[in-house]
């Protein structure tokens, strides 16, 4: 099994995110189980949203306290949540950020992870360039589609047409398809 | 059809399945998704010959309910938590009379203090009043049985709820086999009720009864929801028969036959304890669960049947009588009042507390050895709870318990005036 946890802030989109995530598992013919963290909804307010996905039903129904991978929408979340808690010693970390890694203050915690599982990618920038609001969620999930091969872009950019029928959708794809292209592998 | 899609959603087009003639909806968190779902399905033409009717509040979501049944139409709605305890007149008006209403409940905890998420105790606050309760596993659960509800309500013309756990299901996006319309219509005939309201022909529903009748109303009452035991699984047999799914029926039970720990529970954390009863298994541990579907009518010879053979009973229940211990636990005890084996009762989830694998663990290995209390409280934080104790003994008014724990684990600001 496959564990997801989403990190952002109320209105970015995190729970959308963990549903297309969760629709493009099922594209494969997988299993796939998002939800939320069920907090009240507020803008701004720190979020997380959770999928899992497995190639059999999936029965587990507490959160995910282990993630196999991390996505970051905001990286401001480092200072007041603990992002990292159970994350697998060899887990991916997907982080929204035009910064270094030295400049968010997490080097070190980054160099405790494999080579090629830490990426970056500026989501929020590429969603108002693309789509007009900053939603990084699409482009986060399309990060991750590139960081491993759990998840292939083409059922990222499918996804997201289902869930966002229309011109929201295809500039979603476009940014998504920018974001897989351009995300960045911290060395 | 296979879908990813969202409990609630899923819930939704199975309800519309059924082809449901008047739909009163009030929405609550978290039960909202589903009956904004239907009223899409209704406005672009989806659902057809269906009333969609918005109300002012819950009891009148019931009361309207109560109407449109009375007068022959097949009638849903659903809420949650406060909304159904500030329905709970209606509820009982519900049965009284018999009228089939299909009502889903997006089980959530009941306040004060105020709480959001997800546990049964307003489900279980409603277990003695009259109606049919189904608990839900899974989403493809939930969307079985609301169809074969609206069968189960109509042909022993009683009210049925369907309860299935707020957020963790109806908010969680999972597959769903979803059925086609055709088969719906072959298992599901059109409402064919018992009594009804015509003009024509006038009938008088909810009379007075006095003590010369009272005892036999609700003896009659009684004598259907026994009934329900035999109806239930017969309507799943046919339901599986034309869906091919079998979903529905009293009870589950999960490598039960050779276990000497059961864990009984009901609801979607048998999911979760499905994964630790393998995990355990694979160490050699005889434990299997049971899953109870209906708990109204309680099922006390299936349940007998199923703990024959168990060394010991553990009942996880996420509802708590506040003085007594666990509803779920007292009703297993009474099933087995003739069988010797341990029955320990365990509260776990309220409010949303997460149940995870490793406190079951843990809570399994108690078991095991035989070292559980009679009620045992999963996850309980007894330093929290001591230090609120000091704080009451050092202090007469020592003020709300709520605040005080907030502030003492530092979810609010430490600033006592």
């Amino acid at each position: 099994m496959f564990q997801v946890r989403i990190h952002g802030r109320g209105g970015q989109g995190a729970v959308s995110g963990a549903e297309m995530l969760s629709v493009a598992a099922f594209l494969e013919d997988k299993h796939a189980q998002a939800f939320p963290s069920f907090g009240s909804e507020r803008m701004g307010a720190p979020v997380v949203a959770f999928c899992r996905i497995d190639n059999k039903e999936i029965r587990l129904r507490e959160p995910v306290l282990e993630p196999d991978a991390l996505l970051v929408q905001d990286p401001s979340l480092f200072n007041s949540v603990d992002v990292f808690a159970g994350l697998k010693a060899d887990g991916y970390l997907i982080i929204n950020t035009a910064k270094s890694l030295a400049e968010l203050g997490i080097e070190d915690a980054a160099r405790q992870l494999p080579e090629g599982h830490v990426w970056t990618i500026a989501a929020t920038e590429l969603a108002i360039q693309h789509v007009g609001r900053p939603s990084p969620n699409a482009c986060m999930i399309a990060a991750l589609a590139r960081a491993c091969g759990t998840i292939e872009l083409d059922s990222v950019t499918a996804a997201i047409r289902k869930k966002f029928p229309g011109k929201v959708g295809e500039a979603n794809v476009v940014a998504a398809q920018a974001a897989f292209d351009n995300a960045k592998a911290f060395k | 059809m296979l879908k990813q899609m969202e409990g609630s959603m899923a819930v939704a087009e199975a309800v519309a399945l059924a082809r449901p003639e008047v739909i009163c909806a009030y929405p609550i968190t978290p039960q909202t998704h589903i009956v904004e779902g239907l009223g899409e399905m209704v406005k672009s033409g989806q659902l057809e010959n269906c009333e969609y009717i918005n109300v002012e509040s819950e009891f009148a979501a019931l009361s309207v309910g109560i109407g449109s049944s009375a007068a022959g139409a097949r009638t849903y709605t659903a809420t949650a938590s406060q909304g159904i305890l500030f329905m709970a007149e209606a509820v009982y008006n519900a049965s009284g009379m018999g009228l089939p209403i299909v009502m889903t409940v997006g089980n959530r905890a009941i306040g004060a203090p105020i709480n959001i998420w997800n546990d049964q105790t307003d489900s279980m606050s409603m277990r003695d009043a009259g109606w049919i309760q189904l608990f839900c596993e899974t989403n493809q659960e939930a969307v079985d049985v609301h169809i074969q509800a609206f069968k189960i309500a109509e042909k022993l013309s009683v009210p049925v709820m369907v309860c299935m756990d707020g957020f963790i299901l109806t908010h969680a996006y999972e597959r769903i086999d979803m059925p086609e319309q055709a088969q719906i219509d072959q298992f599901l005939p059109p409402f064919n009720p018992r009594q009804v309201l015509d003009p024509a022909n006038p009938v008088s529903m909810g009379a007075m009864v006095g003590p010369e009748a009272f005892t036999e109303v609700r003896y009659l009452a009684h004598r259907r929801q026994m009934d329900a035991l035999e109806l239930i699984p017969q309507v799943a047999q046919e339901y599986a028969e034309i869906v091919g799914r079998d979903s529905g029926g009293l009870i589950s039970t999960y490598k039960a036959e050779d276990a000497e720990t059961l864990v009984i529970s009901l609801g979607s954390v048998i999911g979760t304890i499905k994964d630790v009863i393998d995990q355990r298994r694979e160490e050699g541990e005889k434990i299997g669960c049971v899953a109870i579907r209906s708990f109204r009518p309680f099922p006390i010879a299936e349940i007998r049947k199923a703990c024959a053979n168990a060394k010991r009973i553990v009942v996880l229940e996420k509802c708590f009588a506040v003085g007594m211990g666990g509803m779920v636990a007292s009703n297993v005890r009474m099933a087995l009042s003739t069988q010797p084996v341990p029955v320990y009762n365990v509260i776990a989830g309220l409010g949303g507390r997460p149940i995870t694998q490793t406190s079951l663990h843990n809570l399994f290995n108690e078991a095991a050895a035989d070292k559980l209390e009679g009620l045992h409280f999963l996850d309980l934080n007894q330093e929290v709870v001591e230090r609120e104790l000091e704080r009451q003994r050092l202090d007469e008014c020592s003020g709300s318990v709520a605040e005080n724990i907030l502030r003492d684990i530092g979810a609010v600001a430490a600033s006592k005036v």
